[in-house]
């Protein structure tokens, strides 16, 4: 009994503390969006007497010319094609390294492996985007993205691929399977969870980043969410209603997938960094 | 977009009143994206596309430094539109512009402008553009009300304007509001003690440029950073000085919270924005040097208008110029507020309703006391300047340090545009 | 069987992802150690040997951001490992809101950098913050968060660290759970206490997810970025800045020599780092 009690205890104070450490600062965020532009300066947690949600909320989808939606458009774009070419080169690559042995593919997973800790080298890649003409281009800052997942999902591309037995290969290619036509019709559909679990965590990130669209993407014309949140603090000074209205609704799409999706991001960032 | 729409309305409009749209040229002006006086802009085109068969479109390039690179680009691909916006001073001087821009000395709008604007956009004996909005003086804005309740005087010399921070302190208010959250506003009070440091040494800009002339080693240059701390360690400033933005220090400066913001004049608008009741109660002036005879302002020159020499309809062009700077293009310029500063036009007749601040202003610029900021006279601009101000501002270094640390940054630059000398 | 491998596994396989990868991640790489050693427009540059190593290193406004970028790391890396430890311990208990609380620390991981940055930077100010009322509130003064230059880079920390402690925190739940159960059991006959528990068995049994917590918050630490340059552009003066975002001010600043030369100082730095754990990552490799 005396243990229940103070386990009961525990739990209530653990709870508590949460609440306020993590609680406060997002209901602070969801009460003040809905506040006057005056009342939201007083900066208090205090709900508002009365809440103009809505007027926040389209004047911050009105402001710049409906540059939120634009945002919206960009980075919907931006999030999926760069998913799908991470898939592209991370399975296939992923395939090999785990079939294949000797000192050619070692240096490969070195590179790989490198790629996971190097700092990505800012100027020169502008460059590299600037001569083949994609600097301030969807599609450039989309391979950017691509090239700095590359690793972390080739790497569990290959923790899968180990779980994938040698005698589907080997009795594919007695059937006269090609390499390609094993890959495409096993090994990709079999790597499907796989596939799901980085698709989840990509979408999320590339969804979030603001560092490479800062780099890569400046300029109005090409603006992904992140950076017309960004753009918005100098435009709103102290607005702080509209910023938190604005935090609002770009948060809604990695809720929704943090709600659906809890179980696999989680494992997702597990098996990438205990595994690798 | 809604810029151009609006342009496009404005067209159609004009293209239907006048029942033909054929035989009308078009000319495309490059222009900044969010020019806050863009209103007045489009007030001045859509007369001016009434009165003339030409029609104006815009494209939008972004400002700073990308829009520079930008320009630079198009110059060497000669894919340059008929009109340019742009910087006044250095920054537009490096477009080589006796090769890229048409001279506009033989028109008959030349002597109309003043000759200290013609000065920051000229090359060899032409000169290339047009002034596009007022002039912005910087300097201190102050709250004629606190000056009037505590009976101040406007300074004229540096001790004066301490002597009067000292009695405001006493009262109880702000003597000096600071916004270093936003941190170019730390820069003000040294960018424009330019008038003063150039009253000590009117060469500085040129040796400064050549590398003879440095902050840390240049008594009148280091007053500068010396005057942004001595606000600090006198405890003149705003609490939460880092945490105080822009807008805050607007709101501080209307409502009488604070005596003096050292600002530019373009301020203003956007003070009228939020409190146009307060206008009344701010004045401006100069910021105050170690001597009352040398008192004067530091102008921004404006920005300005050019005609790219490839383009193939420059009588079109130079007839959109003419109509900028006459006193119809003016009037239709002014039909959408009171301007916030003088004109470098000469002979401009002001609207009634100038804001008292601005009225103030022009009292310098028609005593001819001015001087260009150094950035119009020098393409040495280090990028760190806000920091540093900050750094003065806030007592983190000395203001030898903190000229000696400029140098350094500047140092960079001058290498970085691989001038000679450095 | 030579003929399977070379026919099933082809290194054809491996050419989107070279092209993608060599274009856009190792290219650059190995440009930087070229044009960190020049004056560089982008169209042209100009050799200079090792001035801008100099200028970064000399520089009190550059070499700052080394420093402040050790101890950002080190701090929201030492951070993250012990309260994430702790958390995951005891959410690995008996709890009934366990669930909820594991969601509940995990949550901030889904918000942007920027929006965590914006929402504290108003939680954080000094005269009306939520933070300072409510010290107020108890009768403690609080402290200007992100104005005064001995807090900011604190504060930021904190601000990593209140974002970034679920990942911790998951990584270590899922190496906790691994531990067979009977090793506790075992304890237990022999009279063991909660304490015991934890000391002997969880913490030793946990190091490999305490390796990874540690490289991940460390490396993560010192490449970033974003929460600092929205909090506080590296201010006030040059006070939090780091070497990320010096190296993106000197980008802005176009000087492209000095930013990539910035970029081969992490890079350095974190290779230091690197080679040890490249050696871990392939001995785990070989156990498996």
């Amino acid at each position: 009994m005396k243990r229940k009690i103070a386990r009961l205890a525990v739990e209530t104070v653990a709870v508590l503390l949460a609440l306020a450490i993590f609680g406060v600062p997002i209901s602070y965020v969801l009460t003040n969006a809905g506040k006057s532009s005056a009342a939201a300066a007083q900066m208090s947690i205090a709900p508002a007497a009365n809440t103009q949600y809505l007027a926040n909320f389209s004047s911050v989808i009105a402001q710049s010319s409906y540059m939120l939606i634009r945002a919206f458009l960009n980075s919907a774009i931006i999030t999926i094609v760069s998913i799908a070419v991470l898939l592209g080169i991370s399975s296939t690559a992923g395939f090999v390294l785990e079939r294949r042995k000797g000192r050619g593919i070692s240096w490969i997973n070195f590179l790989v492996l490198a790629g996971l800790m190097i700092p990505p080298a800012v100027v020169p890649t502008i460059w590299v985007l600037k001569t083949i003409g994609l600097y301030k281009n969807m599609m450039g800052l989309v391979l950017v993205e691509a090239a700095l997942a590359f690793p972390f999902s080739v790497l569990l591309y290959r923790g899968y691929m180990g779980s994938i037995p040698r005698e589907l290969d080997e009795a594919s290619f007695i059937d006269g399977c090609t390499g390609f036509d094993l890959f495409m019709k096993v090994i990709f559909p079999l790597m499907k969870p796989v596939s799901a679990t980085i698709a989840i965590i990509t979408s999320i990130s590339v969804f979030n980043d603001f560092v490479n669209p800062l780099y890569f993407l400046p300029g109005s014309k090409n603006v992904t969410v992140q950076l017309t949140l960004y753009n918005f603090i100098s435009t709103y000074l102290n607005k702080w209603n509209l910023l938190f209205a604005d935090i609002l609704l770009i948060s809604i799409p990695p809720l929704i997938f943090f709600i659906f999706f809890n179980k696999k991001i989680v494992s997702g960032m597990v098996a990438g960094a205990v595994k690798s | 977009m809604r810029r151009k729409l609006i342009v496009l309305a404005v067209m159609a409009a004009i293209a239907a009143a006048s029942g033909f749209a054929a035989d009308r040229q078009k000319l495309v002006w490059l222009q900044w994206t969010n020019e806050p006086q863009q209103k007045a802009i489009d007030a001045v085109v859509a007369a001016f596309q009434a009165k003339y068969p030409i029609d104006i479109e815009f494209e939008f390039k972004p400002g700073s430094s990308e829009g520079e690179n930008l320009v630079k680009t198009r110059i060497a691909a000669n894919d340059m539109p008929d009109l340019l916006t742009y910087n006044s001073g250095s920054l537009f001087q490096v477009l080589n512009l006796e090769k890229n821009f048409v001279d506009l000395s033989n028109e008959p709008f030349a002597s109309k402008l003043l000759d200290s604007f013609k000065s920051v956009v000229s090359a060899g004996k032409g000169f290339y553009a047009i002034p596009y909005q007022p002039i912005p003086a910087g300097g201190i804005l102050y709250n004629k009300k606190v000056y009037a309740e505590l009976g101040l005087k406007v300074p004229k010399t540096w001790k004066e304007f301490t002597a009067n921070c000292d009695k405001i302190k006493a009262a109880g208010k702000v003597a000096v509001i600071v916004s270093y959250k936003d941190d170019w506003t730390a820069q003000l009070l040294f960018l424009a003690d330019y008038y003063n440091l150039q009253a000590a040494y009117p060469k500085f800009a040129q040796d400064y440029t050549a590398n003879k002339a440095k902050f840390a080693t240049t008594p009148a240059a280091l007053r500068g950073f010396e005057k942004i701390q001595e606000m600090f360690t006198k405890g003149y400033i705003n609490k939460d000085p880092m945490a105080t933005t822009y807008d805050n220090a607007q709101a501080m400066l209307a409502n009488g919270e604070g005596a003096h913001y050292p600002m530019a004049t373009w301020v203003l608008a956007s003070i009228n924005q939020n409190f146009p009741d307060k206008m009344k109660d701010i004045g401006f002036f100069a910021q105050p040097g170690d001597s009352a005879d040398k008192n004067g302002v530091t102008l921004w020159m404006p920005t300005n208008i050019s005609i790219p020499k490839t383009s193939k309809k420059i009588d079109a062009a130079k007839k959109f110029l003419d109509f900028f700077v006459s006193a119809e293009g003016l009037a239709a310029y002014m039909s959408v507020g009171a301007p916030d500063g003088a004109f470098a036009i000469k002979n401009v007749k002001m609207p009634e309703g100038l804001f008292p601040a601005t009225k103030d202003a022009i009292t310098y610029i028609n005593a001819n006391k001015t001087a260009p900021a150094l950035e119009f006279l020098s393409p040495v601009k280090g990028p760190n300047l806000p920091q540093i101000c900050v750094e003065a501002g806030m007592g983190l270094k000395t203001p030898a340090e903190c000229a000696a640390e400029y140098d350094r940054d500047v140092e960079k630059q001058a290498k970085q545009l691989m001038l000679p000398g450095w | 069987m030579p003929s399977l491998t070379s026919r099933l596994y082809s290194y054809k396989f491996f050419i989107p992802a070279a092209i993608v990868y060599v274009l856009f991640f190792l290219a650059p790489t190995f440009l930087s150690f070229f044009f960190s050693l020049t004056i560089w427009t982008l169209s042209d540059w100009k050799f200079t040997g090792l001035d801008n190593f100099k200028i970064f290193l000399t520089e009190p406004s550059l070499n700052i951001g080394l420093r402040n970028s050790l101890v950002y790391a080190t701090a929201t890396c030492a951070l993250k490992v012990v309260i994430g430890f702790l958390l995951a311990a005891f959410l690995c208990t008996d709890l009934k809101t366990k669930g909820f609380l594991r969601s509940m620390i995990y949550f901030p991981n889904i918000l942007s950098t920027i929006a965590v940055g914006i929402i504290f930077g108003s939680l954080m100010h000094p005269s009306h913050g939520l933070i300072n009322t409510c010290l107020a509130a108890i009768g403690i003064k609080g402290p200007d968060w992100l104005g005064n230059p001995r807090m900011a880079l604190f504060s930021v920390v904190l601000v990593d660290v209140w974002k970034g402690v679920g990942i911790a925190m998951t990584i270590f739940i899922a190496g906790i759970q691994a531990i067979p159960q009977h090793y506790y059991e075992a304890l237990m006959i022999d009279g063991g206490t909660a304490f015991h528990k934890l000391r002997y068995i969880t913490l030793p049994l946990s190091r490999s997810s305490m390796n990874s917590v540690i490289m991940l918050a460390f490396i993560g630490g010192i490449r970033s970025f974003d929460l600092i340059w929205v909090m506080t552009k590296g201010g006030p003066g040059f006070t939090s800045d780091l070497i990320a975002s010096i190296i993106y001010k000197q980008l802005q600043g176009g000087f492209y020599g000095i930013s990539t030369a910035g970029n081969v100082v992490l890079f350095v730095i974190v290779s230091i780092i690197a080679v040890p754990m490249y050696r871990f990552l392939t001995k785990v490799e070989v156990d498996l």
